[in-house]
């Protein structure tokens, strides 16, 4: 009783106590000083360049920015490029290959890398070598990957060649030079970088699924396409989100492995708004036409990540 | 105000401004010579500076047209971090120049004499507001043909002096099962291809007025719709494999007796010389069919930068030893141009070398000597890159027939201006 009461009339003195006060102060402020320069870099160089991007659209920002603002120029011109498809403008080519692009990436990736992942998971006996195999494609740069499928699929180089020469002379694989279908091609090379690392993802997510559910469905008769469509498919959910949001990113920035693989394409058929961006800022000086396309790409990605993200997160506390 | 305006864009890149103590005897430059007849071609100079004890530092960004180098030169001067000198193509010398972040050389120039040595239409790239800013390295002009001779031979071709002879030939070379034309499918050799093409359907004035002058009228005219359909013919000429391949890639072609012909700027008969092959026996060059007379030209400069007190020296020693006679022949003669200074005598050049700098001299003198569209000397890099664009979409079938392409280019240019 005793010691409890000098205690508690002891609380408030300590308190009082500079030194004491001083280090539990230091104690609760450590967090913030720690996180603060993490903090401080990710406002200016992420949401600071956000803002100057934004002010440098509504320029007439040539070879170098420059500050007085001239109005909405910039988002006039993309938005009547925006409709030019016959001739295709570059924007107009640049946006119909995003989404041709950013569709079969995504959920090519998507279906190949969980249907890998579920014949992995049969207990098979070297899945230790397996595995590595199908992910370390990831490991390698756009760049490695955009030149090795370059060479590949060149014509007079790669697949169509060499097939010409074991005697399958009416083999034909142009794609890569056809601007009709050459942003496929990236596509080829994206999901074979790409999807085994969705099949990891996916792996880890099935071996976390408990074996009492799945035993509890084989006993209640469950055959084999619906225990995968019913019950594992929709608890693999999160794992979904995570991919979903791994893979839009990387098909928004694939800029190099378009680079690489097509240098652009023939007449610039292949471009991406990322090349877009780059090429009005960096080489034709057109600098406020590159930052509102810029914009233009953060607009788009926030109307598709923010409702996905929004309504995913909602409802996981159940 | 510049440094103001850069300081942002300095944040962004994240380079810190390096600190110089005393004299340095070191010439940074940044270029995009790095096959085998340009490298070769700038390891001339190189040797020069070591003579006279400045080191080399070299800041190679691969890619022929330099699109690669010069974002890295733009990234290095929003920075602050300038090179004492820079390779760069015509208008880009005087955008950077606007920004006032260019040197001044306008002492040497006088005391080296360059105003009356350099032909007038180069200097309008060299030099700014009054003041020397960069010091030409050459000249290239682009309308040539490069044929290997052993297969003209075999096929029993003749120069062709006008563009339907142009065609005969190359339909000889198709009959005798060789790729008539090696083209590299990017759009500034498509581009440079085209402004051949031009002078040669519209003749020196056309091209003037619809490239240098960007007259619209000229731009929408019937003999652009014939310089299209030109254009279109000569691409039935190339191989099925023609997209995306470097320029070198299509000189080795003729080199190697693949292909017949390249229309290329004279920095191809760099690559002839690295293969050791020679003018006159195993390889022929032609002005383009139909333009002899004319020069369309692009030239190499050294934009020289407003470096620090401690690196002027070094500067000015290259600077100096750019325009030296001695090294304007021996530079030349190596990468396949003609000297950027007229005075500069023929002996060391080889039969092309030499009829090169007679046609620039007569251009020079007779006003036929104009800016390459292609290559940025025709009108800013906005503008040539529309140019470019409509070029490439025409070839590779974006824009289907001349008529469009002709409306394409009018609207591309007017857009860009």
């Amino acid at each position: 009783m005793t010691t409890v009461a000098t205690q508690i009339k002891l609380t408030p003195e300590h308190n009082a106590r500079p030194g004491a006060s001083m280090r539990s102060r230091l104690q609760d402020a450590l967090p913030k000083i720690v996180l603060a320069p993490s903090f401080a870099i990710t406002v200016v160089f992420v949401y600071g360049f956000i803002l100057w991007t934004v002010y440098l659209s509504f320029t007439n920002s040539k070879t170098f920015p420059s500050y007085a603002i001239t109005g909405p120029r910039a988002y006039q011109r993309l938005w009547r490029w925006t409709f030019e498809s016959d001739p295709p403008s570059s924007w107009y080519t640049s946006i119909t290959n995003m989404g041709i692009f950013g569709f079969l990436y995504i959920s090519i990736c998507l279906a190949l890398g969980l249907f890998l992942a579920i014949l992995l998971d049969q207990k098979i006996r070297g899945e230790g070598v397996l595995r590595p195999i199908y992910l370390y494609p990831m490991a390698l740069s756009f760049i490695v990957t955009g030149v090795a499928w370059k060479w590949f699929l060149d014509p007079g180089l790669g697949l169509e060649q060499t097939l010409h020469q074991w005697g399958w002379t009416s083999f034909h694989f142009d794609w890569i030079k056809n601007k009709d279908f050459v942003i496929y091609t990236v596509v080829i090379a994206g999901v074979w970088q790409a999807s085994g690392f969705i099949m990891a993802m996916f792996l880890a997510g099935l071996r976390g699924i408990d074996g009492e559910i799945m035993k509890a469905a084989q006993i209640d008769g469950a055959t084999t396409f619906q225990l995968y469509r019913r019950i594992v498919i929709p608890l693999l959910r999160p794992v979904f989100l995570s991919a979903f949001i791994v893979l839009a990113h990387l098909a928004i920035k694939s800029y190099d492995l378009v680079v690489a693989l097509t240098s652009g394409g023939p007449g610039g058929s292949a471009w991406l708004p990322s090349n877009f961006m780059y090429e009005y800022t960096f080489k034709r000086n057109e600098m406020a036409v590159g930052s509102a396309s810029a914009v233009i790409m953060l607009m788009t990605i926030t109307a598709i990540i923010v409702p996905y993200l929004y309504s995913e997160l909602r409802e996981r506390p159940r | 105000m510049l440094r103001k305006l850069l300081i942002g864009t300095a944040l962004g890149s994240g380079l810190a401004f390096a600190a110089h103590a005393q004299d340095v005897k070191e010439v940074e430059m940044l270029h995009w010579w790095t096959s085998g007849g340009e490298a070769a071609a700038l390891n001339v100079l190189k040797e020069d500076l070591a003579k006279q004890g400045f080191a080399w530092k070299d800041v190679p960004v691969a890619g022929g047209g330099g699109d690669a180098a010069m974002t890295a030169l733009k990234a290095m001067v929003a920075a602050g971090n300038y090179p004492t000198a820079s390779q760069m193509l015509g208008y880009t010398v005087l955008d950077y120049a606007a920004a006032g972040v260019m040197g001044d050389l306008t002492e040497t120039a006088v005391k080296e004499g360059w105003d009356k040595s350099v032909p007038a239409a180069l200097q309008k790239f060299s030099v700014y507001d009054g003041k020397w800013v960069a010091a030409p390295v050459n000249v290239h002009s682009v309308n040539w043909l490069w044929i290997n001779k052993a297969v003209m031979d075999k096929i029993g071709g003749t120069e062709p002096k006008t563009f339907d002879d142009f065609i005969a030939l190359l339909d000889k070379a198709k009959a005798a099962g060789v790729i008539p034309l090696a083209l590299g499918g990017q759009n500034w050799q498509e581009a440079t291809m085209f402004d051949s093409v031009v002078l040669s359907t519209g003749g020196p004035e056309f091209y003037k007025k619809a490239f240098n002058d960007l007259d619209e009228e000229s731009l929408k005219s019937d003999t652009m719709k014939k310089s299209f359909d030109n254009l279109a013919k000569l691409v039935t000429y190339v191989d099925p494999n023609f997209s995306g391949r470097d320029w070198n890639l299509a000189t080795a072609m003729v080199i190697k007796g693949d292909a017949l012909v390249q229309v290329m700027g004279d920095w191809a008969k760099g690559e002839f010389n690295a293969a050791k092959k020679a003018p006159g026996t195993d390889f022929l060059c032609y002005r383009f069919p139909g333009t002899d007379g004319s020069v369309v030209y692009n030239s190499d400069m050294f934009g020289m930068f407003d470096v620090p007190e401690d690196r002027k020296a070094a500067q000015v020693a290259l600077a100096t030893a750019t325009l030296s006679k001695s090294f304007q022949s021996a530079f030349n003669v190596v990468k396949g141009s003609v000297p950027a200074r007229t005075d500069v005598p023929d002996t060391d050049f080889d039969a092309c070398g030499k009829k090169g700098m007679a046609d620039l001299k007569a251009a020079n003198e007779g006003g036929t000597l104009f800016g390459s569209l292609a290559q940025g000397y025709g009108a800013p890099p906005a503008v040539a890159n529309a140019y470019k664009d409509v070029v490439s979409k025409f070839v590779h079938g974006q824009i289907k027939t001349s008529d469009e392409a002709v409306t394409q280019l009018v609207n591309a240019i007017e857009d860009a201006k």
